[in-house]
């Protein structure tokens, strides 16, 4: 059974995020890069299937710049048997759609039976990626997904979605793509044995001619980034308990009109 | 004549429309004045009510578009995105809205696929700057804006919950109600069964207009029953930190946060939150933020409207006491 996970590589939670010259894009200088966390469990995921079957492949994929590659290399580094760079200056300004459709492309020429993904990036925070390749390849899809099996005959994947107030379970037959939702598994830290493999592990670069995939704009593009207007300062509230706790409850309804 | 904007109704279930359409559809209504055409709302269902269309008239739908069909639930991506897509194709829209739900987050997805149309997801402002609509989305654990427009219509987007004004809300005012023919694909999927988490009589984390959230500070999970019992006298719900979720204290699905939940509460109340920026991330867009917690220099501080600086275990009983008192009046 062939699995394609699809990663992004994205800004560390930590790190600082400046807006560039570029009123339409983020400062790159020292940041630090990681997997995207929600495609960590996606690579998890795929890992404990091809685990549990015995056989099976495991490739990640991402669309992005050269330095993308390191979040590749973690990637085969946790055990992904290679893995496929979308690394074409065509998609610099790709959105949602436009990576969609590169990804989904490479997951017919793979001709893959799973597609696993990350709930969101925690970059730009979209979280349509994954729902638009399926309809782009007329698969079924389960989003969030908190739990999952695979049928012994690799037909068909059982999955559990995280939806309001509960969680539907639903048997998507294969090709089928699902999200990884936090909460479906506790990703691996990659051993020595596994970082000093994974250097040996093939990387292709793809081109969107290699997808026979013609230069187009975005539908959606940023006009700007902006910082957060600042909020108004705050108020610490003295006293004892008792005391801060009286006149926190009456700011909340004076001042504030929050109750 | 401008096109409509639509609004993907969310529902319960059970025929009957959830506030935060209130909201998607008030929205609509104020873009409507400054971009022309009507605004509609668009529900796909097994099963609507005559209540429930009452009430998207009152919320400010001129006209409802239903579909319904057993096909249609439960919920399945694929069947609904054919049926938007195919309504789209035929209506021409200049707007599609829906809220940002599971389902919604993930059907709109493949309508934009479908349509080769651009979304905007998880939207937090939505403005007209030269007949073009703008879209404001947090991005990067919410430390920027991005401002976002589309190269052409239909302008697809969701909308984060308890953020847009609601529509007032006109008794009596009635939505013409037309049932487009429509086909409803037969689903590869099939739904097994569905697990209720089990009720605790709070209201869900990403509606509800209180939040009382908890972390590290409470010690253990023996603990959140003195937010739940402050909870309870708020009719709010409980969230918690990644730090109390990966002690294993609170289930997943309570944690708040960038790989959490993201809230955006009219009132949160943190007890015991440090206030790490993955935290931050998915609370930050709260209207008003109280944080109780003993450390000082607790960042959170940073971002709160109000603080107290002392022990949750005596604030929190003491808060509910005075939350008591005045709802009682």
């Amino acid at each position: 059974m062939k699995i394609l996970v699809m990663i992004k590589q994205v800004p560390d939670t930590a790190t600082q995020v400046k807006i560039s010259g570029d009123p339409k894009a983020i400062d790159t200088a020292g940041i630090t890069w990681i997997v995207s966390p929600y495609d960590e469990f996606a690579v998890e995921e795929a890992l404990r299937i091809k685990e549990k079957r015995g056989q099976g492949e495991v490739v990640a994929v991402t669309l992005g710049p050269e330095r993308a590659k390191e979040a590749l290399r973690s990637c085969l580094a946790m055990g992904a048997d290679r893995a496929i760079h979308l690394n074409d200056p065509t998609w610099e300004q790709a959105d949602t759609l436009l990576t969609a459709r590169a990804l989904a492309a490479v997951i017919k020429q793979e001709q893959a039976a799973l597609a696993l993904f990350g709930r969101q990036a925690i970059d730009d925070d979209m979280g349509a990626v994954g729902a638009a390749v399926a309809e782009l390849l007329g698969w079924p899809c389960a989003s969030w997904i908190m739990e999952e099996s695979v049928d012994e005959a690799g037909k068909t994947i059982r999955v559990g979605r995280q939806v309001e107030g509960g969680l539907e379970i639903f048997d998507l037959p294969l090709p089928a793509a699902v999200s990884a939702q936090k909460g479906l598994n506790e990703p691996r830290y990659p051993t020595l044995k596994g970082i000093m493999g994974a250097k040996k592990k093939e990387i292709k670069d793809v081109k969107a001619a290699d997808l026979g995939l013609a230069s187009e704009a975005p539908a959606l593009s940023v006009v700007k980034l902006e910082a957060l207007p600042p909020r108004p300062p705050g108020r610490i509230i003295p006293g004892d308990p008792a005391e801060a706790a009286k006149a926190l409850v009456k700011a909340l309804r004076e001042d504030a009109k929050a109750i | 004549m401008a096109g409509a904007i639509w609004c993907v109704v969310e529902d319960d279930r059970q025929g009957n429309p959830k506030k935060v359409m209130a909201e998607v559809l008030g929205e609509a209504s104020r873009l409507a004045s400054q971009l022309g055409g009507p605004t509609e709302a668009v529900w796909l269902t097994d099963k609507a009510t005559e209540a429930g269309l009452k009430q998207l008239g009152e919320w400010g739908a001129k006209r409802v578009l239903l579909v319904e069909n057993a096909g249609l639930a439960p919920y399945r991506g694929e069947v609904w995105a054919p049926v938007l897509a195919e309504l789209v194709q035929k209506e021409s829209p200049q707007a599609v809205f829906g809220a940002v739900t599971t389902r919604q987050r993930e059907v709109m997805a493949r309508l934009a696929a479908r349509l080769g149309a651009g979304l905007a997801a998880d939207v937090v402002a939505l403005a007209v700057e030269d007949g073009k609509l703008i879209a404001t989305r947090p991005v990067y654990a919410g430390k920027l804006l991005s401002k976002m427009t589309w190269a052409k219509t239909p302008w697809l987007a969701t909308l984060r919950p308890n953020v847009f004004k609601p529509a007032e809300g006109q008794p009596g005012a009635a939505a013409a109600v037309d049932k487009p023919a429509a086909t409803v694909p037969a689903p590869a999927m099939s739904l097994v069964e569905r697990r209720e988490e089990s009720s605790t009589g709070l209201p869900e984390l990403a509606e509800a207009e209180i939040v009382v959230s908890g972390g590290r500070g409470l010690k253990g999970p023996e603990n959140f029953v003195i937010l739940e019992s402050l909870a309870k006298v708020l009719g709010a719900a409980v969230g918690a930190s990644r730090a109390a979720v990966d002690a294993g204290w609170r289930p997943h699905r309570f944690q708040i946060g960038q790989t959490g939940r993201t809230i955006s509460p009219k009132l949160y109340l943190g007890f015991g939150i440090s206030g790490a920026i993955q935290h931050l991330a998915g609370m930050r867009t709260s209207k008003v933020i109280c944080a109780i917690n003993k450390d000082p220099e607790a960042p959170i501080f940073k971002i709160a409207d109000f603080g107290i600086v002392g022990d949750l275990f005596e604030v929190a009983p003491a808060l509910e006491q005075e939350f008591k008192k005045l709802l009682e009046k």
